[in-house]
């Protein structure tokens, strides 16, 4: 299935459950393969975030991250992403699930929408727990 | 002897039978008092994202009242009782709740699991049903006290892992069917006695399906794959059923998508004969003829469906999406198999209902927290309602469709 094929040439971006040392040995490979892989980039690197930015991006977290993983991030389809549940996850590692997706899960890539520097912020949020939901 | 039992019974009859379990009313005034006195034919539930739930009617398109105190309902799905009264909410936490929708208060409530995806409801009205991804299972319960009748566990002794269960729907003969996201396998209980189940299990019906649902006024159970490009369907009226791969290869050479929402299959989308599915990562409503389960359209939509779901009188399929484009909404007019109307009515439209007559819809707009409804035969918009981060809208009718 085509499919498959496009999300296999991807890089292999395993994190969560994978095994450290096989996704260190991969995210070289992957921070090689970025240049040519991300077509978006709204913040230059290092850049802070914006307030509304960061807004946006809670939102994604909860209402379509957590289509899958819960809106309380508790897990569902998907995995929990719970403090708890990544506190023994590399960072990087998990910076890239979200950009490149896991292959033969339904972790779908979401470089489209996100620089790697937003995904980093996203990773920092998850691991230290999201505040309270307002709207 | 027997002429004094027989005259003793007809004095009990005439007396009003004091020994029959029946006819026990409580009286007028209380029931008043318990009960406001209207119909819930036209009555429904919308959920709220924040643990409520509003209670909504579609005779004049108000909210009636909101139920508070529900839980996590971040995801939920509810079913009702056979007489309409009762709405039974599945929550993410994994609690059911029975809600009084004339009170408007929580009857009984149940914490059952860790993690809820929904549940149904059997024929007879008197077991529902929750499907469960943590600890994984299905349980059983009494329809009017809540009480815990028995469970199915999907714990895999292998690998000691039990798999998620995704697309629960009630069939006829008292009949659940559903399906194991980690093992593939669709399986039957069988709960004419709810204390023991029986199960029949469908094994390798292929990779992660992650929804199915009950068709046909029963007759179809279809599991949707995400592993694969193909549905799995298993037709109850054959003697011996035996799962079927349709539509399989439907992504052969077409350009794929990403799937950032997992479509959600119900059993309205089979409509004169034809049935309306999601196919995964296109951009496309699958069209097959249940005769022969063969593809006949392929129609074109806006981004990848999340519901494709045909109005009661069967004439239209609306179809929403997921993100990035979970602000549109399309209509596709069954006879011409064409859209007929696309709009991009507010943003992140999570759920869509119809009224059961098919001549209004209620879509809900998260993100801008209403509920709006429109007329489908001129798709204007007829009312909006306040809600907090809403989700899931069901109205009562679901309570006589077989496969909900």
């Amino acid at each position: 299935m085509a499919r498959w094929v496009q999300t296999l040439i991807l890089p292999l971006a395993l994190a969560a459950t994978a095994g450290i040392a096989l996704t260190q040995t991969v995210s070289a490979e992957s921070r090689a393969s970025q240049g040519q892989t991300q077509t978006t980039s709204h913040q230059p690197r290092n850049n802070p975030l914006s307030d509304a930015r960061q807004h946006e991006l809670i939102s994604l977290l909860r209402d379509d991250c957590g289509a899958c993983h819960g809106m309380t991030l508790q897990g569902g389809l998907g995995l929990p992403l719970t403090p708890e549940a990544l506190q023994d996850k590399d960072p990087q590692s998990l910076v890239l699930t979200i950009l490149d997706g896991r292959p033969g899960t339904p972790m779908s890539p979401w470089r489209r929408f996100l620089t790697e520097d937003e995904a980093r912020w996203m990773v920092q949020q998850l691991q230290r727990g999201l505040p309270t939901q307002t709207h | 002897m027997k002429n004094t039992i027989l005259a003793g019974t007809l004095a009990a009859m005439l007396a009003g039978c004091s020994a029959c379990p029946v006819n026990d009313f409580p009286a007028k005034e209380a029931a008043i008092e318990s009960s406001p006195q209207r119909g819930t034919g036209d009555l429904g539930i919308v959920i709220e994202r924040t643990g409520s739930v509003l209670i909504v009617e579609n005779s004049g398109d108000t909210v009636l009242g909101r139920v508070e105190n529900m839980g996590d309902l971040s995801h939920a799905a509810a079913v009702f009782s056979r007489d309409q009264k009762y709405a039974y909410v599945f929550g993410r936490d994994g609690a059911v709740t029975k809600v009084d929708l004339l009170t408007q208060k929580i009857d009984k409530r149940v914490v059952q699991a860790g993690n809820s995806i929904g549940g149904a409801i059997s024929a007879d009205g008197r077991i529902v049903a929750a499907q469960n991804y943590a600890p994984g299972g299905v349980k059983f319960f009494d329809a009017d006290t809540l009480e815990l009748l028995s469970e199915v566990s999907t714990l895999d002794e292998k690998t000691g892992k039990a798999s998620k269960v995704v697309g629960l729907a009630d069939f006829p003969g008292n009949r659940f069917i559903f399906s194991l996201f980690e093992a593939g396998e669709i399986w039957e209980a069988d709960v004419s006695d709810p204390r023991k189940p029986i199960v029949t299990k469908h094994k390798q019906i292929g990779k992660q399906p992650y929804d199915g649902l009950g068709g046909g006024n029963g007759r179809y159970y279809i599991a949707g794959l995400f592993g694969e490009d193909g549905l799995a369907m298993l037709d109850l009226w054959k003697p011996t059923p035996k799962v079927q791969r349709i539509l399989g290869g439907y992504a052969h050479d077409q350009n794929t998508v990403p799937i950032y929402k997992m479509p959600h299959l119900r059993g309205w989308s089979i409509s004169d004969g034809k049935a309306f599915l999601p196919a995964i990562g296109l951009s496309q409503v699958l069209v097959a003829d249940v005769r022969n389960w063969q593809q006949t359209d392929r129609i074109s939509v806006a981004g990848q469906p999340v519901f494709v779901m045909a109005s009661p009188d069967a004439r239209q399929v609306w179809v929403n999406f997921a993100f990035p484009d979970n602000g549109k909404v399309q209509v596709i007019d069954v006879p011409s198999m064409k859209v007929v109307h696309s709009m991009e009515p507010c943003k992140g439209v999570l759920h869509f209902e119809f009224a059961p007559r098919s001549e209004e819809v209620w879509l809900s707009c998260r993100d801008d927290h209403k509920v709006q409804v429109y007329d489908t035969q001129t798709f204007r918009l007829k009312a909006e309602l306040k809600a907090d981060s809403p989700s899931g809208i069901f109205f009562t009718n679901r309570a006589a469709r077989i496969g909900m």
